[in-house]
This record gives structure tokens, sequence and C-alpha cells, in this order.
């Protein structure tokens, strides 16, 4: 019988199996933060066991409230800071260098097909955009990552989403997997991972796909998986041009890590991008999705563009697409985090920070901040955001706020009417 | 091993999330006890409220997907310093469950016609809950009425609750 993705890597990383389906595997990479890895670095102190498993495994950053809020935001980062130098892990990521982590560590080359990956943030299945087994975990799994360089989770079970057609013009990886989302509920994915496949996401930059394979969690899916291809080989390419005699050999190695022809899957969904439209939620779910000419004329508050899920340059650039020669509506205040430091500065060189301010935008550092209602653009009770993060929970971004989760397309064109509206770069 | 006795709360509601637990706003916090007056402090549904309902409380009976949303551990956190060691609900999110059982708590999937006759049975009476985990069974009584519930947990999860927790388990195996 043939292998799905993450059957692939779980055999090559299995070091025991104690139980039943569980498996424990050996980690490649234990990234860290500083909203959940304090508490595991003051239990690993507190039982004599102030040690990491490898320091050039494991790669942290300071991304949540930066720079730090408060006098308790700013012990979060001096215990990471002083754990990270103490324990001489150089891949340390202060203000100044720091982003948010799903943008940063594959912009810094820290993942590679077939990769082993945790990280106490459920956003961490980002990071099967590379073909790799990544997955979020909380603070004990993660104690255990950076002591022993090892996880337990159930031999994995496999959703195969095959996206055919191309999508239409102005519509995105965003609309795609919020649609994907309303078709499998929250839970339509729980303790399996997802495998993208068909022709659109072979078409998607690694951007993208990064989008797509972020979600994946909001479905209750453990890892998203795209497989590596020669647009994997070309994002990686400045960081393995020493391990590989050419970018086709690199590709050679990569396609180890893609399923078998005749791997079984728990379910394979065929799904038709051609008819696709832009997509927006309208509830407290990130399931409950609806297209964005049925919510078309609903008012927000604000509008943010960032995150794990819609920060990368691509992202931006579809924005001031929108934004160019516009302004913001007087009823919307708008703030955009470019979500690494080489993003910002790309930005700028293009040419895109100056439009974001003319039309009237709050640009801020690189920051996680906003999107889960911890700093750099809380709203208050009773206001409407609409944003291109990924959660739409009751309060998310501010105790009794409400989330319209939706493309940066989208949130440029509701920027610019002070409603939620479809931009101009979809032809209806 | 923790206390998987006591009195029960029950949340009727589906798909739960970590940020109704505990609130992001309070994972600037760096210790458990810190979280103590915050859970379940952004949960709203009709006849729940977290001022008068959750003191003591140390079983949680719900619906599906409990535990959606962020990895938090700060969510099993809140719950036991709050004494509540033990859930039973239809169905968990996978990081939320493993966080449980990573802790030493118990995060127990009963099927929903089992749950349902919880619902129905219980959820309006003062109800209190036992735990037999040797022999994997619930004592639930309330006003005189006993009712005897068979669950089963994976080798792996008893494993986790007999040794407190992942790390000591880890600890010692790896």
């Amino acid at each position: 019988m043939g292998k799905t993705v993450a059957e692939k890597i779980f055999d090559a990383h299995s070091v025991d199996n104690p139980h039943d389906d569980i498996h424990v595997i050996k980690l490649d990479a234990v990234f860290c933060h500083e909203i959940t890895t304090p508490v595991a670095v003051n239990d690993l102190v507190s039982r004599g066991k102030d040690r990491v498993f490898d320091p050039d495994k494991i790669k942290a950053v300071i991304d949540h409230v930066t720079p730090a809020k408060d006098s308790k935001t700013a012990l979060q980062g001096k215990i990471i800071r002083d754990w990270a130098k103490r324990n001489e892990i150089k891949d340390f990521f202060d203000i100044g260098r720091n982003g948010v982590c799903h943008a940063l560590f594959p912009e810094k080359g820290f993942v590679r097909p077939g990769y082993t990956i945790i990280m106490g943030d459920s956003h961490t299945c980002t990071h099967g955009a590379f073909g790799a087994f990544a997955a979020g975990v909380g603070t004990t799994d993660l104690e255990v990552g950076i002591l022993k360089g090892v996880c337990a989770f159930h031999y994995p079970k496999t959703i195969k989403i095959k996206i055919t057609g191309t999508l239409p013009q102005g519509v995105y990886a965003k609309d795609m997997i919020l649609s994907i989302i309303g078709q499998l509920g929250v839970n339509g994915a729980t303790n399996k991972v997802i495998e993208f496949a068909g022709p659109v996401v072979e078409q998607m930059r690694m951007e993208a796909r990064m989008t797509l394979c972020n979600m994946a969690i909001e479905a209750g899916g453990t890892c998203g998986i795209c497989y590596p291809d020669m647009n994997t080989v070309d994002y990686l390419w400045p960081f393995i041009s020493d391990e590989f005699e050419s970018k086709p050999a690199a590709l050679t190695a990569f396609k180890e890590f893609c399923p078998d022809l005749d791997a079984e899957y728990d379910d394979v969904i065929t799904i038709a991008a051609g008819g696709l439209s832009p997509q927006v939620t309208y509830g407290y779910k990130p399931d409950t999705v609806k297209p964005v000419s049925e919510m078309a004329g609903t008012p927000v508050d604000q509008v943010y563009i960032g995150s794990c899920t819609n920060g990368r340059i691509e992202d931006l650039r579809v924005a001031v697409e929108v934004l160019k020669g516009e302004k913001i509506s007087d009823a919307v205040r708008g703030i955009v985090s470019p979500a690494t430091p080489a993003i910002f500065n790309k930005a700028l060189e293009e040419g895109i920070i100056k439009i974001f301010m003319d039309a009237g935008f709050c640009v801020t550092n690189p920051t996680c901040g906003a999107c889960l209602g911890m700093s750099n653009g809380v709203i208050a009770e009773g206001e409407v955001c609409a944003s291109t993060t990924n959660r739409n929970f009751f309060g998310r971004m501010g105790k009794g706020g409400m989330v319209h989760l939706m493309s940066p397309a989208t949130a440029a064109a509701t920027a610019i009417a002070g409603y939620i509206t479809n931009s101009k770069l979809y032809k209806a | 091993m923790k206390n998987f006795n006591g009195q029960v709360l029950f949340l009727d509601r589906a798909d739960i999330n970590t940020d109704e637990i505990i609130p992001a706003r309070y994972l600037t916090e760096i210790t458990k006890e810190a979280l103590k007056p915050n859970l379940l402090e952004d949960l709203k549904f009709e006849g729940f409220d977290p001022e008068k309902d959750i003191s003591g409380k140390n079983v949680v009976i719900t619906r599906s997907n409990f535990g959606c949303g962020s990895s938090r551990e700060h969510a099993p956190w809140a719950f036991e310093v709050n004494g509540i060691n033990l859930v039973i609900a239809e169905s968990y999110a996978r990081i939320f469950r493993q966080n449980m059982f990573n802790c030493g708590m118990m995060a127990v999937e009963l099927p929903a016609e089992v749950i349902d006759r919880l619902f129905a049975e219980f959820s309006d009476k003062q109800t209190t809950i036992k735990t037999d985990f040797e022999n994997s069974r619930f004592i639930v009584k309330a006003d005189g009425k006993e009712s005897e519930i068979l669950f089963s947990i994976s080798g792996f999860d008893r494993a986790l609750v007999e040794a407190g927790g992942w790390v000591d388990f880890a600890d010692k195996n790896y």
C-alpha cells in the first residue's frame, strides 16, 4: 500500500510506538515564541533541566506583543531572550529583526520538505506548504520538544483536497481556504492532515500555499500539506544551493516527500476553482462563510491587513493594486502590519508603504498583536473589523468585537468603501 | 493522580473555543494561578454566567469539538487552577485534548447519545461525578438518582494520567 506525505514523514522519523497508533517522532525543528514558551522555560528551570536538545534546531522569536506594551509582556520577552542566550540559540529574533513567526521562519529558510516541526502555536500548520509535517502543540509538548527533540502524535490520517481549474481573476488562496473551511466545517478535519493538490495549488507561489495551509487548523486539521515542486525549490534555493548541485537535483530529492500514487486517504474531495467568488465570514466561527456579494454593505470600523495568513509581500501588492490613488473612508481605521522586516523593506522599495500611507492607513511594525486582540489594533466592544487574519471568534480582536475574515483585496476595497464590498480586481 | 471527582458544570453548546475558555488578553500571564479569575469569561450563551456558575465545580460536561482554535495550554491550566481536571464531551479539538492529557488531566469522549442523556437527566440538577479510573467508569449522581457510565481512553492517555503528564512520561522514557 502506498503512503501519504505525512505517513512517509512519520515513517522516516518514528523513534517509538508506545501504545496503539501513537508514534513518538524526532523533530527537525522546534519553533518558539514569547507567549507559549516562558511557562515551559520556567518549568524546565524548576525541574533543574534548563537545557535544549539541540540549539541549532530551536528557532525563537518575539512576535505576539512587540515592542512590549507593559511590564508583563516585557517580562515574557525577557524570559525567552535570556533563555535563548544562555542556551546558545543563535536563531533568536528580537526586536528590529523580528516578525510574525509563520512568515519569518520560512523566509529564513528554516523549513524543508520532509521536516517535522512543532511550535506552541496553532498556525504552525502553515509550514506544511513546503511539504513538511508541522503541527501546533501546547506548552507541555513544546517543553518536551525543547528538552528531548521528540513529540507524540497519532499516526496521521489524511484528507486530500484536489483543487481543479483556475482561480478567477480577483479571487485568491484566502477565498479558496475560506470556502473549503465552509464546506468542511470547524471540525471537518480534526485529527487529520489535509493535502492540498491539483492544478490550482501547483500554480500557486509559496506565499499563497502558506495562506492555504495556514488555515487548515480552522477546519481542525493537524497540518496542511502541499507537494514540493519547482516553486518550493526556487523559494528555498538561497538556503540549499550548497547542498545540491542543481535545482533539478534538489527537486528529485524533495519529490521523495510527494505521496505515492496508491496512497490511501480518509477522504478525497475535488473542488472546482472556476466558479469561486471572493469569500467572507459572517459569524463567530471560521466556517460561517458567504460570498462577499451577500455581505456587501455591512459597515466596518476597522480594516486590518497583516498576520501569518495574509501579511506577506504578495498580499500587500494585491492590497495596493486596489488602494492606489484612493483614500480610505473617514468611517474606517486602516492598519497594515507587514509580517516581517524583509517584507516591510521590500514594501518600502516597491512604493507599497507610501500607497498605504497616502490612502490613510497606519503602518505598524511586524507583529501578531491585532489578530488576537493583544496589541497594535485592538477593537472596542461592539466594533467590527474587516480582517485578513484567520479567526473570527467572538472577541478575538478585542472583547465584545466582531471580525469578518477576508482576502487582502476585499479588505482594501472595504477600507475605501467603509463597508464590506468586492474589490475592483474581481469581475463578477 | 489528579482529582477527577466532584460537582458538574454543564456547558450546553458545541464548538466552545479556546478564546472563550481563556481570552488572549490574559496570555501575558506567566503563572497558571493568575488565570483563575478569567476562566470562560468570554463564553456567552443563555443559561451560563461565568461569575456564578464556575465556583465549586470540578467536572465539565459539554458538547462536540470542545477547545477548538488556539494551541494555548492556558485553557487546560485555567480549568486546573479552578479545580476542574476532567472534561467530558462528545469530541475535542486535537491540541486541546492532547494538552489536557499532557497535564495529567482528562478529556474523555462519550458518544453523542450518552452526552444527550446526561444533559437531559442531570443538567438541571446539582450533579456530582465520581471517577473509577481503574475500571473506566463514572458514577453520576443527583437527587438520589445514580447512573453508571463506562468510558474508554487509550493506553497512552492512561499512561499520561498515571505519570502526571507528558513531561514526566517523556523524561523517563526518552
